[in-house]
């Protein structure tokens, strides 16, 4: 199980690097963390032609908080992310335990990850439901790219394939407004089954002001569920309501079968785990995302 | 096709010409015969090929040797002193945390990391760390023990043990 | 025989090398001039070849050799076949079987997904790699045979056309008058139980390294194998070698569990290739190659019936059954045998009809793993317990109660043969105590108590029991060399291989106590044909006892022949010799204490005098072990069951065993661990999934689910010693063990935990969407 052979570049500048990637025709692919690549070079269902190595560009690995986003880097590593989170995002600090493992996750990048595109992955659903955005550099200049308009298909993105992501900015969810998150898979570590994420603000014992949801493992890409969202804000939170907004989110996904899980059981579970999410959501609200 | 690449593994500095589309773990055990650092999948899964890399476990089947450039590596074979384990390795073997040895060197250098960002882990701690390595034959029971063994070691001997 | 080691956990001497990372696993070994090898594997469940082109493959630069069938074609001779059926089992079981030995490389038909079709020599596995992709199969797909109950229907299509239809194996057996005690019986239930394809997994897959020397015409090679004898035979075979010029080694091995213990075609094309290459060659196999080409397991369906009278008496069981053989019989009867011996279990019951077939598909072909039918046979037998515990309305612990046998029905014979021919006796043992010891330390009445209680609070916890009698440490034989050095230090050579299970430990502390030396002083070698000339190999939990009882008593001859040598020395009666920590005294004169290495100087000729005896400090013994020791236990798993998500969370698991005596108990604890962690991987996680086609879709770790950590609570565990009369140590088996009951007892304990709705589980693994797809089933509401 070795991969098939192929050339390989480190550029030190982000110009050299889209100029490589633009050079090899669509058969190039950006290695930066290399989790996700590598397992499919060593399987040869990956077979590129060159490797650009953009880890020796400078000005790619910094973590930029703001009062309203955290700017991610194209070479943070998940466990930067982590560490980052640890004193200051329970929601973040929750979802990252659940990719993969810390030997992974001191590789894995948070933006190979988000356009990986792997729409069981926790990342992508994060960044849905935190209506991030990414930032992409290609020969035509910068680009920003919104997660709603990022994911296409499974491990396929909006991004070309000569252009280089270098960021990932997510907005980061209001004072006071709590979160959920809840995922089923095999074992600890692996890909969602199936899985939401959940963001709630509301004014001071009153009604939603705002609700953001996102589903992993639930079709083709992550997914917001707008449906939910619509039928959340401005109304109590009442929880028959936030039963029928789960349900109506669910009720417009369409999962897959696979080996794991039935297409029924991800409508029914994500059902189930929007419900959850979002009561955990309420309940946090005023303690801190 | 080749590369020249120079890092330093186990304190020692290597030189060598690597294809890029060697693994770090081929690279590791083909190129510098240090076979301690298993392979079991090839694809991230099994966490055999765990080493560290500044100190940091990874998977050394999940990097190119080329992306090793200028870095340093421990491997298994670096972690005991001339003679006799170093503490984990002296819980693992205490608590017969092992039986067919070929997850250990893995599990070894995880558990060195996490005991330094985890002076007094629980079980549950212990178990999600555990959760990257896959074994066949402990069920990980003397493992968790071993771990918990091995952080009391290292609590009682002062600091600096495992870094 | 002092007992300083026996029965103590003393740490074990195999480790340090392990902890420092000098362990020498096969792919550790380097050679100079090696070549490696890749192969060319059918990517189809069964096709005829119609055409093979490699020349783009030999063009390639780095690639040495490209072999098909035809280029070696000498040596492609049938891979051994295992499990014929020995006479005692002849005179008394009809048996119909048949089996057709599996050639190394395709000639023209492929019959699974992984058969080997070409093997690639190059510079390196990548260029190897390279070359598979170069060489160019022209296939015709065939019909394939993915489901083992409609493969073994009329009408199916036939994999071995001669045979007529798909059945490998056939067999009825079983005592009494089912019909009878069927129609009296107060309670019947009746269910079809489905054992999945679950398997070994060792984290070292396999990986031979050859080595021809022209010199001599001799071939060495390392092979990461349970049974290096089985290999040396079928390379002696192979290649017309005498014996002693083909030497096998299994050097460290990471873990086996069976899967190694298979004959496989490399173990013949490694070494073939190494002969016409004249260079060393090594292969290691790669996980993608283990999931389509290393042996499966399990795989089976029963339907079985069980009646009771109403106060729970069992009165009869009738179990139909179908074992997936796949692609080839090579394993004859053991597998479909084993699974009807070990049906009853720890239950009296007094009538038995049993009908079971093997039946060929086009998938991997399954060979013995952990339990060995056991496993299968006991999830069936459990589950069908737990649901007659239902229809009577009565606790399923109360339910085995009533029928397990207790110490007072020791020896107790089940009216079949064993596989190995001779009656089925369980020897001793006392399953009901098993029982209560485990209902005692896992607090069952408190957690039913409990159980009750979380309900109400909509947190449904199950509890589950499932029981097993093991027949372990098959025989004939095992032997073992003991043999003393200068310095009286001994080394210990055995057929036996280890591959995790301690024996560089186990053996030690055998030998240490019956030589009376310091356990440091011995040195267990095992693995290598050139140690010991004849063996068997581990597996069948058999280690303990049959290589365990020759290293006992080949010792003892040797700790004879010191105590002789030392009489004469001291001039004593050999009576008073007392032999401990390698210092040799006479009885009651401590001053007289000498060392052992001086004793066995005296006894070498020097040119003033012969010695005082000759210089003989050697002995061997093959233990022959005529039928099987009973090991038995109780296993008890406690869950919770997400109804909303139907994840399954293991939150105790407790196993009450009896192995006889334990050599170290530690060791024990250990085996009795891992074991389980694999039930629980069968239980909840683990399943080899073919498609319709017979397509594997398992090919990677992200698909084949083995347990970590997270998935594992603590195992608790409890030790009953009732020695066995059948050997001299009074052991028993234990290596299999803990695998055997996980997938009934945490089955029945999830159908526990959902009784509120009513639901049968009828396989495994119980993976949330088969969880909840059983409430839906039952219907959305707990009733």
């Amino acid at each position: 199980m070795k991969p098939a052979p192929f050339e390989y570049v480190a550029p030190a500048t982000l110009d050299d690097a889209v100029g490589a990637l633009a050079g090899e025709g669509g058969d190039a692919k950006v290695l930066a963390g290399g989790q996700s690549l590598i397992p499919m070079l060593a399987l040869r269902l990956a077979r590129p032609t060159l490797l650009v190595d953009i880890n020796h560009i400078a000005g790619l690995d910094g973590l930029r908080e703001s009062a309203a986003a955290l700017e991610v880097g194209a070479l943070v590593r998940q466990r930067d992310l982590e560490r980052w989170a640890a004193s200051r995002s329970s929601l973040f600090t929750e979802v990252l335990r659940h990719v993969a493992h810390p030997p992974i996750r001191n590789r894995g990048t948070v933006v190979g990850n988000v356009v990986h595109a792997d729409p069981a992955s926790e990342l992508p659903a994060l960044l849905l439901c935190l209506e991030g955005v990414v930032v992409a550099r290609g020969p035509r200049g910068e680009r920003t790219v919104t997660a709603d308009q990022l994911y296409r298909a499974p491990l396929t993105t909006s991004l070309a394939a000569d252009e280089v992501a270098t960021s990932v900015r997510f907005t980061l969810p209001p004072a006071g407004a709590g979160w959920g998150f809840a995922e089923v898979s095999r074992r600890h570590g692996d890909f969602a089954l199936v899985g939401a994420v959940a963001v709630l603000a509301r004014d001071a014992g009153g009604p939603v002001s705002r609700a953001r949801l996102a589903f992993l493992g639930a079709g083709g890409t992550p997914v917001r569920g707008v449906a939910a969202e619509r039928i959340l804000e401005g109304n109590e939170p009442t929880p028959a309501r936030l039963g029928e907004a789960a349900r109506a989110a669910a009720a417009a996904l369409s999962p897959d079968d696979d080996i794991h899980a039935t297409a029924t059981y991800r409508r029914r579970v994500a059902a189930t785990l929007a419900q959850r999410t979002l009561a955990a959501a309420l309940a946090r609200c005023g303690s801190g995302a | 096709m080749t590369r020249k690449i120079r890092l330093t593994v186990n304190g020692q500095e290597h030189e060598r010409a690597v294809e890029p589309r060697t693994t770090l773990a081929d690279f590791l055990r083909e190129d510098l015969e240090l076979t301690g650092t298993h392979v079991g999948c090839e694809h991230g899964v099994c966490g055999a090929c765990t080493v560290l890399l500044d100190d940091e476990p990874v998977r050394s089947c999940l990097m190119l040797a080329v992306q090793a450039d200028s870095r340093r590596i421990t491997t298994i074979e670096g972690v005991a002193p001339a003679e006799g384990l170093d503490p984990i390795q002296e819980a693992f073997w205490a608590k017969h945390g092992l039986q067919c040895g070929y997850c250990t060197p893995g599990i070894i250098m995880s558990a060195r990391a996490f005991l330094r960002e985890h002076p007094t882990p629980s079980a549950e701690d212990i178990r999600e760390m555990l959760a990257g390595h896959l074994c066949r034959c402990t069920g990980y029971h003397f493992i968790v023990e071993a771990i918990e063994a091995a952080a009391q070691a290292l609590r009682s001997s002062g600091p600096g043990r495992a870094s | 025989m002092g007992a300083k080691y026996f029965g103590a956990s003393v740490r074990r001497k195999e480790d340090p090398r392990y902890l420092r990372g000098e362990g020498r696993y096969v792919d550790d070994i380097k050679l100079p001039g090696m070549l490696h090898a890749a192969f060319v594997r059918s990517p189809y469940a069964h096709a005829r070849i119609t055409g093979i082109r490699t020349e783009a493959a030999r063009r390639l630069p780095g690639v040495a050799h490209v072999f098909a069938f035809a280029d070696l074609e000498r040596w492609m001779k049938p891979l051994p076949l295992f499990g014929a059926i020995p006479p005692g089992l002849a005179a008394r079981v009809k048996v119909t079987m048949r089996q057709v030995g599996q050639l190394a490389m395709c000639r023209d038909e492929v019959r699974h997904v992984g058969e080997i079709i070409a093997m690639v020599l190059a510079s390196s596995r990548a260029v190897a790699e390279d070359g598979c992709e170069r060489v160019e199969v022209d296939y015709e797909p065939l019909p394939v045979l993915a489901d083992v109950v409609a493969a073994g229907e009329p009408g199916a299509s036939v994999l071995y056309p001669e045979w007529g239809d798909n059945v490998a194996l056939a067999f009825k057996t079983g005592f009494g008058d089912v019909e009878a005690a069927l129609r009296e019986a107060d309670a019947r239930v009746r269910e079809r139980f489905v054992i999945p394809r679950y398997v070994g997994m060792p984290i070292e897959t396999r990986g031979v390294v050859a080595q021809w020397d022209p010199r001599d015409g001799s071939l060495t090679t390392w092979n990461g194998t349970q049974v290096v004898h089985f290999v040396q035979q079928g390379l002696v075979a192979a290649l017309g070698l005498p014996p002693s010029r083909v030497r096998v080694i299994a050097p460290d091995v990471g873990g086996g569990f069976g899967t190694k213990a298979n004959g496989y075609a490399e173990d013949l094309l490694i070494p073939a290739a190494a002969i016409v290459s004249r260079r060393p060659v090594k292969w290691t196999e790669d996980r993608r190659e283990h999931m389509m080409g290393s042996a499966h397991a399990r795989a089976q369906v029963h339907d079985i019936e069980i009646a009771a009278r109403r106060d729970g008496t069992m009165l009869a069981v009738r179990d139909r059954i179908w074992v997936d053989l796949g692609a080839y019989n090579s394993w004859g009867i053991v597998l479909p045998y084993n699974t009807v011996a070990h049906l009853l279990g720890p239950h009296r019951v007094p009538n038995l009809d049993v009908e079971c077939r093997g039946i060929v598909t086009t998938k991997t072909p399954n060979a013995p793993y952990r339990g060995a039918g056991r496993p299968e046979t006991v999830f069936a037998m459990d589950r069908i317990v737990d649901c007659l515990a239902r229809e009577l309305r009565m606790d399923p612990a109360e339910l085995r109660r009533r029928n397990y046998l207790s110490q007072a029905d020791m020896p107790y014979e089940i009216d079949i043969p064993y596989r190995d021919g001779n009656p089925l006796v369980y020897d001793s043992g006392d399953c009901k105590a098993s029982l209560e010891d485990a209902l005692r330390a896992v607090g069952y009445e408190g957690l039913r108590t409990e159980q009750a209680r979380l309900r109400e609070r909509g947190i449904y916890r199950g509890i589950g029991l499932s029981g097993y009698v093991e027949g372990t440490a098959i025989g004939p034989y095992e032997g073992a060399t003991v043999r003393l050095d200068a310095s009286g230090h001994a080394t210990v050579a055995t057929g036996a291989c280890s591959q995790g299970q301690g024996h560089e430990t186990s053996f030690a502390q055998i030998a240490a106590d019956a030589l009376g030396i310091p356990l440091e002083w011995v040195t267990v070698v095992g693995g290598d044909t050139a140690a010991i000339p004849f063996g068997v190999g581990t597996f069948a939990s058999r280690s303990a006892v049959n290589a365990g009882s020759s290293i006992h008593e080949a010792a003892d001859r040797v700790r004879e022949k010191i105590v002789t040598a030392a009489a004469a020395l001291l001039e004593a009666a050999p009576a008073d010799i007392e032999v401990a920590d390698g210092m040799v005294s006479v009885r009651g004169a401590p001053a007289s204490a000498a060392p052992l290495a001086s004793v066995i100087w005296a006894a070498i000729p020097t040119f003033a005098k012969p010695g005082v005896v000759p210089p003989d400090f050697e002995a061997t013994v093959y233990h022959h072990q005529p039928t099987v020791t009973y090991t038995n236990a109780v296993h008890v798993a406690v869950v919770d069951v997400d109804p909303g998500t139907g994840a399954v969370k293991l939150l105790r698991y407790l196993v009450a065993h009896d192995c006889g005596k334990l050599i170290n108990p530690v060791i024990v604890e250990g085996q009795i661990h891992g074991g389980v962690a694999q039930g629980v991987g069968g239980g909840l996680l683990e399943e080899m999934v073919y498609d319709e086609q017979a397509q594997l879709l398992t090919g990677t770790f992200m698909d084949y689910l083995v347990p970590t950590a997270m998935e594992l609570p603590a195992i608790e565990t409890v030790h009953l010693e009732y020695p066995s009369p059948r050997n001299p140590l009074g052991i028993k088996g234990i290596g299999e063990g803990g695998a055997i009951s996980p997938p009934a007892a945490i089955a029945n304990a999830v159908e526990d935990a959902l009784s509120p709705w009513g639901v049968r589980v009828t396989r495994t693994p119980l993976g949330p969407s088969v969880v909840l797809g059983l409430l839906e089933q039952a219907g959305a509401k707990p009733v």
